[in-house]
C-alpha cells in the first residue's frame, strides 16, 4: 500500500530539504520511494509542492486529488490551496505562518480569515503549530522545515526517533546539526 | 549501492559509469541538473557553453576526437541545436555521443509544449526514453553503447516528471575507455557528394535499429488482463501501472524511435482493444495507424498538458478518490521578482515611460506581471533584439522613440548577439537594454561567458559587454545602475530620442548571489506615511498596506532603497 505525503509552501522556505530528509529516511527504512519536486520558475516566491510516495512498489511520481495521507504545509494559505489533494481521512500538519501572496500585497485581495477552522469544517484533521517561533527558539528562522519534520514524526510510531535523527544528520551541514536537532525535538514535543 | 536519485542525477551517473569524458551544455529547466551533477565527477570535463548549438558541436568534436561525450538541453534548446544535430546524424560518431533533451509537458517552466520525439524521427537518430531514475542510469549507459555500435548519436529523452523525480537506483563502477585514435576520413567532410554517400547508410542504420528494437529488453511486454492492451512509455507508463496494475497488458517502450513493428503487431494480436497512452503528440499512435492497426489514442486522451493517474482513471471511466474543496477564493501565488531584484528598477522606468517592451527568456520575464506589466511580447531566447529591429523598421520613427528590447546577460550571449549584429549592420535606431545581473538567474545561478567564472566557479574568460557592443559598431553604449531610478529615467529618455542604434547595460548582480552584501531592512515612519501607495507601484513583495499605511516586511526587505526614491514624504527610512 503506497502512502502519500505532500509538502507544500512558498518558494525559498526550504521544502526541498524536508523532502530530501524524508526520502532518505524512508529509503533507510526499506521502502520503495519516489520524490517529485518542482524546480525553475516556481522557486521565485511562488507556490511550491513536493510529492513524497513510499510503499512496497511505487509507480507514479505524482500524488493526485484525494490521495494525500498527509499534507505538510509551511504556510496556512498553501494548505488551503492544496486541500483537494487530501485523502478523506487525511491529516494536515501545518505551520501557522501567514505569507501574503502578491494579490494580497497589492491590496487586490485579502488574506482569507479563519482558514484552519474552515479546513476543519470540511472534515480535514489539522495539526497547526507555531513552527516559525519554534524554529527561532531553536536558533534559526530557516529551521521551520526541521520543526515540521519533528512534528510529522509523531504520526509514524513505527519509525524510531533514531532513524529520523540519522536522516536529519545526513542532510544538514554538521555546523548546524545541534540547532536542527533542537528544532526537530521542539516540533516533535510541542 | 542503492540510492535515492534525481532522474537528471541518474543520467549524470550513467555518463560517469559509461566512461564519458566531455559534457558541454546550456542550462534549461528541466535539464540543468544533468550537467550540474556531471561536473561533480572529476573524470568528466564539464562546461557551460554559450548555447545549445555550441554545446552539441563541442560534444561532437570530442566524439570525433575519440572520447565518449554528451550534452544536455531543454526541448526548445534542441531547436537551437537542430542544425548540427541533423548533419551529425549523417557523419556518425567516433566516441559514443549522447544528446539529452528534456521536454516539459504542462509547461512548468517553458514557453511551449513541443514534443522532441519528432526530432528523433526527422534527424533519424535513435531515442531512448526512461520511466524512472533507475532506467535513466541504465539507458544512458546503453545509449553510449548503441551510439558506438550503430555509429550514430543517441537521444536520451527526459520529461519534467522523470527529470525532477527521485527514485531508487543501483549504482555501479565507472569503466574507463581508451581514446579511439583519430584517423582522417574524407567522409567526415559533409559536402553534397559525401552526404549522398552517407544518407543511404543512415537509412540502413535505421533499419538495423528497428531489428534491434524488436527484441531489445528496453521494449518489454507485461502481460496481464488481455481485454485491454496499452502501448506506453516514460512517465505515462507509471500512471498506467498506478491506475491499472496488472489488470491490463502493457507494451512498455524504452526506445521511442525507431519503433518496432513485429513487436507491436504481436502485442496487438494478443489483446482486445489496443490503446496508446502517451503525453503530448500522437507519435506512437500514428506509427501504429501507419501499420494499419486499429488503436485508440488522442480521441480519448488529451494532446495538451501533462497526464496524471486521476486524469487517466477518469478518461477510462474508473473511479477516483473523492476530494474536498474550500468554499473560499484562494489568492494565487505566482512567482515574483525577489525583493531587491535589480530588474525591478528598469521595469519601473519602462512602465513609467509607457514603452513598448519586447522581452526575452529569464527571470525578467516576470516584468510582464502586474503591477509593472512592462512587457508586450516574449518569444524565445534572443528573439527580443531581432523582433525589436523588425518592429522598428516596420513602423519607423513612431516606434523607435518608445520601443526597447530587454535581454539578460546570459540570453544575450546565447543568441542576442547575432540579433544585435543585425541592428548594427542595418542601422535601425533601436534601443537594446541588456540586463546584466552577472549570472544565469532563472535556471538557478549558472555561470556564463560574461561572469568571469566557469561551471566549477573557477576564474575563466570574461566577455566585456561594452567592448563587444562597440566592436559591432554600436557607438552609443551606456551603463546604468538599476537601483538609481533618476539615472535610468534620464538615460532611457536620451537613448530613445537619438536616431541611431544604442545599448543600455543595466548592471547590478542578482540579489540572491552569495557574494552580494545586502543592507538592513527599511522601516516605515508611520507619521510621515500618507498611504498614497506610490511605493506599491513597483511590485516589491516586501511592501504591503496595513491599516492605510505602508508596511515593510523585515524578513524579506534587503534595503535596496528603490522604494525610497518613489516616496514623496521620506516615510521609508533606514
Amino acid at each position: 500500500m503506497t502512502k502519500n505525503i505532500m509538502i507544500v509552501g512558498v518558494g525559498g522556505q526550504g521544502t526541498l530539504l524536508a523532502s530530501k530528509m524524508l526520502g532518505r529516511l524512508l529509503l533507510n527504512e526499506g521502502y520503495d520511494v519516489k520524490v517529485s519536486e518542482v524546480h525553475g520558475m516556481s522557486q521565485r516566491g511562488g507556490s511550491v509542492v513536493t510529492y513524497v510516495r513510499f510503499g512496497d512498489k511505487v509507480a507514479s511520481p505524482l500524488i493526485d486529488k484525494g490521495q494525500a495521507d498527509f499534507i505538510l504545509s509551511f504556510e496556512k494559505l498553501e494548505a488551503a490551496r492544496w486541500l483537494s489533494y487530501l485523502k478523506e481521512d487525511g491529516q494536515i500538519v501545518l505551520s501557522d505562518q501567514e505569507i501574503d501572496p502578491m494579490p494580497v500585497v497589492t491590496g487586490a485581495m485579502s488574506y482569507p480569515e479563519n482558514l484552519i477552522e474552515k479546513m476543519e469544517a470540511t472534515g480535514a484533521k489539522v495539526d497547526a503549530i507555531p513552527a516559525l517561533q519554534l524554529a527561532m527558539e531553536a536558533g534559526s528562522v530557516k529551521a521551520v522545515n526541521i520543526v515540521l519534520m519533528g512534528r510529522l514524526s509523531r504520526y509514524f510510531p513505527e519509525i524510531p526517533e533514531d532513524s529520523w535523527m540519522a536522516a536529519l544528520d545526513a542532510v544538514v551541514p554538521p555546523k548546524f546539526k545541534e540547532m536542527n536537532e533542537k528544532a526537530f525535538a521542539l516540533g516533535r514535543a510541542y | 549501492m542503492k540510492e535515492l536519485m534525481l532522474g537528471n542525477a541518474a543520467i549524470a551517473r550513467g555518463m560517469y559509469e559509461a566512461g564519458c569524458r566531455v559534457v558541454s551544455s546550456y542550462p534549461g529547466t528541466p535539464s540543468t541538473e544533468i550537467t550540474e551533477e556531471a561536473v561533480k565527477f572529476p573524470e568528466i570535463y564539464c562546461e557551460w557553453a554559450p548555447n545549445e548549438k555550441v554545446a552539441v558541436e563541442t560534444a561532437f568534436g570530442a566524439s570525433l576526437a575519440g572520447v565518449r561525450s554528451a550534452c544536455a538541453m531543454k526541448h526548445v534548446g534542441l531547436n537551437v541545436a537542430a542544425d548540427p544535430v541533423f548533419t551529425i546524424s549523417y557523419i556518425g560518431v567516433h566516441g559514443g555521443m549522447v544528446i539529452c533533451v528534456a521536454d516539459d509537458p504542462g509547461m512548468h517552466s517553458s514557453q511551449n509544449e513541443q514534443d522532441s520525439r519528432h526530432y528523433a524521427k526527422a534527424a533519424k537518430i535513435p531515442m531512448l526514453e526512461p520511466a524512472d531514475s533507475e532506467e535513466a542510469l541504465r539507458f544512458t549507459k546503453l545509449a553510449f553503447d548503441l551510439s558506438e555500435e550503430y555509429n550514430t548519436p543517441v537521444f536520451m529523452k527526459m520529461c519534467t516528471r522523470i527529470a525532477h523525480s527521485q527514485s531508487v537506483v543501483e549504482t555501479g563502477e565507472r569503466v574507463e575507455r581508451e581514446t579511439i585514435p583519430y584517423v582522417k576520413d574524407t567522409h567526415n567532410v559533409m559536402t553534397p557528394a559525401n552526404a549522398k554517400v552517407r544518407h543511404p547508410i543512415v537509412e540502413e542504420r535505421t533499419r538495423k535499429l528497428i531489428d534491434w528494437a524488436e527484441t531489445a529488453p528496453v521494449n518489454r511486454v507485461e502481460m496481464g488482463g488481455t481485454e485491454i492492451g496499452i502501448i506506453t512509455s516514460s512517465t505515462s507508463y507509471q500512471y498506467v501501472k498506478e491506475v491499472f496494475g496488472d489488470s491490463v497488458s502493457v507494451l512498455k517502450l524504452g526506445m521511442v524511435w525507431p519503433l518496432p513493428e513485429k513487436l507491436i503487431r504481436d502485442f496487438a494480436d494478443k489483446v482486445g482493444t489496443l490503446y496508446v497512452v502517451e503525453e503530448l503528440d500522437p507519435f506512437i499512435e500514428e506509427h501504429c495507424r501507419q501499420m494499419g492497426l486499429t488503436v485508440v489514442g488522442k480521441e480519448k486522451l488529451p494532446i495538451c498538458d501533462e497526464f496524471s493517474q486521476n486524469m487517466l482513471a477518469e478518461k477510462f471511466g474508473l473511479p477516483v478518490a473523492p476530494s474536498r474543496k474550500l468554499d473560499e477564493v484562494i489568492p494565487v501565488r505566482p512567482p515574483v521578482m525577489c525583493s531587491g531584484c535589480p530588474h525591478r528598477g528598469i521595469f519601473y522606468t519602462l512602465m513609467k515611460q509607457k514603452c513598448t517592451v519586447i522581452g526575452d527568456i529569464g527571470c525578467y520575464t516576470l516584468g510582464s506581471a502586474a503591477p509593472l506589466s512592462a512587457m508586450d511580447i516574449n518569444i524565445c531566447m534572443g528573439a527580443s533584439v531581432s523582433a525589436e529591429h523588425g518592429f522598428n523598421v516596420a513602423l519607423g520613427q513612431e516606434s523607435q522613440n518608445k520601443t526597447v528590447s530587454v535581454i539578460g546577460d546570459s540570453t544575450f550571449v546565447h543568441s542576442g548577439m547575432t540579433s544585435l549584429c543585425n541592428i548594427a549592420y542595418n542601422q535601425s535606431a533601436s534601443t537594446v537594454i541588456i540586463l546584466d545581473n552577472s549570472i544565469t538567474g532563472m535556471t538557478g545561478h549558472q555561470q556564463n561567458p560574461t561572469t568571469g567564472y566557469n561551471i566549477k566557479g573557477d576564474p575563466a574568460g570574461k566577455i566585456d559587454l561594452e567592448a563587444l557592443c562597440r566592436s559591432m559598431g554600436i557607438e552609443r553604449v551606456r551603463v546604468v545602475d538599476p537601483y538609481d531610478l533618476a539615472q535610468c529615467d534620464a538615460v532611457l529618455k536620451e537613448e530613445l530620442s537619438v536616431d541611431e542604434p544604442s545599448v543600455i547595460i543595466s548592471r547590478r548582480p542578482c540579489v540572491l548571489l552569495k557574494s552580494v552584501k545586502t543592507a538592513p531592512a527599511l522601516h516605515v515612519d508611520k507619521d510621515k506615511c500618507r498611504g498614497c501607495k506610490a511605493c506599491m507601484k513597483m511590485g516589491c513583495p516586501s511592501i504591503s498596506m496595513k491599516d492605510g499605511k505602508a508596511a515593510v516586511d523585515p524578513t524579506l526587505c534587503v534595503g535596496c532603497g528603490v522604494c525610497q526614491q518613489l516616496c514623496h514624504f521620506d516615510a521609508l527610512c533606514r
